[in-house]
């Protein structure tokens, strides 16, 4: 049976969350490369150029590459074989990713980005809680991937509760009207996660591990959403939108479909939007 | 696409020259502030209250930075998206405030608002938090502390680049630029 140790989880989250602030890896660069080839509008140029700019100074001086360093959203996939070693005062596994957060955000000298209370709005202070989506899976994994989330491109986030007649046509027009609708705001070019199927929070989770997907811009492997995701991105870019909304032909890095079986009577389907700044990044123990 | 460069405090004449799609670098004092010191701000107001600023020819950079390392005066410091303070330029901007920075699009109110009292919105690059902290000098927390990455701060700027995206003509870079760009 493998044992992990959970001062090791929380050191490694320490680590993960400031490196992921301060480094913009090597994929989305990649993108953004590809992308300033085929801007043509000035404005949106300069943006491009200033974003690759910043993620040069951000990783040299461990500065965050943006402001809103974001909520610390956790996917895990917990092996069941896994063995949990309670060691250094760590109570629960829970602890160790909240231990993690808290010192890595102190450590990093990243922003504490939340409140405590969605009406009365005290900040926590520690940028806890943080967000976990445990997954038990069987034999004796423990994969780990960490988005830091901000705020801007989140709240252009949407979902839709469709009836299965609105077919493909419906869940496209629904994914270009959140993209259109979120214009200069959410910091574009974005990046456009979109979960299709499953249930009401079901449909919100899988636009969210859609834009977990590496390397980015990668297509689904099921060739059908794969052509979806291709179209989407052609018409996204047909808004003329552009980089941080002044006008131009790259409003977004890329689109990645995610879908799953659903009920008989229905067709959710979410959307959520990221900011140019992607900061994922994974680990394995 | 005319280059500017400003000084604040700014005059009805300095905000007169610009217009949407114009590149500006600004020199002096900017305040910050987001969601909570503007509600604050605007409950002082409604009180008939004197503000901790006097904003008067100023301009508000809409901002919570990442905390300062040691040695930096201020950590990565982007602008925030700027319709969450649409409610609230308004009243501001009759007060004197002549501008105010942020990201993204802005209602009809504060559109209207600019050109009744003669005030510009301008964009900073968002996600460019770090790139945009080299152009700030000096930063001091004024007000709300408490507020923490949301407090209000004076900062110096030198040569902080900014785009004009509604000027006080009724200019908006953000539709003109779409209108251009965009495909059927």
């Amino acid at each position: 049976m493998k044992v992990i140790s959970l001062a090791k989880v929380r050191d490694t989250i320490k680590d993960l969350v400031q490196k992921a602030n301060f480094e913009l890896q090597d994929d989305v660069v990649d993108v953004i490369k590809e992308m300033e080839k085929k801007e043509e509008s000035p404005a949106g140029k300069e943006v491009i150029k200033q974003i690759l700019e910043n993620a040069k100074i951000a990783k040299c001086d461990k500065l965050g590459l943006c402001q809103d360093t974001g909520l610390a959203v956790f996917f895990v996939e917990l092996g069941e074989d896994v063995e949990l070693k309670k060691d250094d005062g760590l109570g629960s596994l829970r602890d160790a990713f909240f231990e993690g957060t808290r010192a890595g955000y102190e450590e990093g000298y990243l922003r504490k980005s939340v409140v405590e209370d969605p009406i009365r709005r005290k900040n926590t202070g520690d940028n806890t809680p943080a967000y976990i989506h445990w997954e038990v899976v069987p034999g004796d994994a423990f994969n780990v991937t960490f988005i830091a989330k901000g705020g801007g491109a989140e709240n252009m986030s949407a979902i839709r509760m469709f009836a299965p007649a609105a077919g493909m046509e419906g869940v496209e027009d629904f994914v270009v009207e959140t993209a259109d609708k979120a214009g200069s705001n959410p910091c574009p070019p974005i990046i456009v996660g979109v979960g299709v199927g499953g249930n009401f929070e079901y449909s919100a989770l899988l636009a969210k591990k859609a834009l977990l997907r590496k390397p980015l811009g990668s297509h689904n492997s099921d060739s059908f959403y794969a052509d979806m995701e291709r179209r989407l991105l052609e018409r996204i870019n047909n808004l003329g939108i552009g980089p941080q909304g002044m006008g131009g032909r790259i409003t977004a890095l890329a689109v990645q479909v995610e879908a799953f079986p659903c009920h008989i009577a229905s067709m959710p389907a979410a959307v959520n939007i990221q900011c140019h700044s992607h900061r994922v990044l994974s680990f394995s123990l | 696409m005319a280059e500017h460069r400003i000084e604040t405090p700014v005059s009805d004449e300095d905000i007169a020259k610009l217009r949407s799609g114009d590149k500006i670098f600004i020199t002096g004092y900017l305040y910050t502030g987001r969601d909570s010191a503007h509600k604050k701000l605007i409950e002082l107001v409604k009180e008939g209250k004197q503000l901790p600023i006097d904003v008067k020819g100023q301009i508000i950079y809409y901002v919570g930075p990442t905390p300062a390392r040691p040695g930096n005066p201020i950590g990565s410091a982007g602008p925030t998206t700027s319709y969450r303070m649409d409610s609230y330029a308004p009243t501001l901007h009759s007060l004197g405030l002549k501008g105010t920075i942020g990201k993204g699009s802005r209602n009809e109110e504060v559109k209207e608002s600019l050109k009744k009292h003669k005030g510009v919105y301008l964009a900073a690059v968002g996600g460019a938090g770090a790139l945009i902290s080299k152009s700030i000098e000096e930063a001091e927390v004024i007000a709300y502390p408490e507020l923490g990455p949301e407090a209000i701060r004076r900062i110096k700027v030198k040569d902080f680049p900014c785009i004009v995206i509604n000027d006080m003509y009724g200019g908006d870079l953000y539709q003109e630029g779409k209108k251009k760009y965009q495909k059927d």
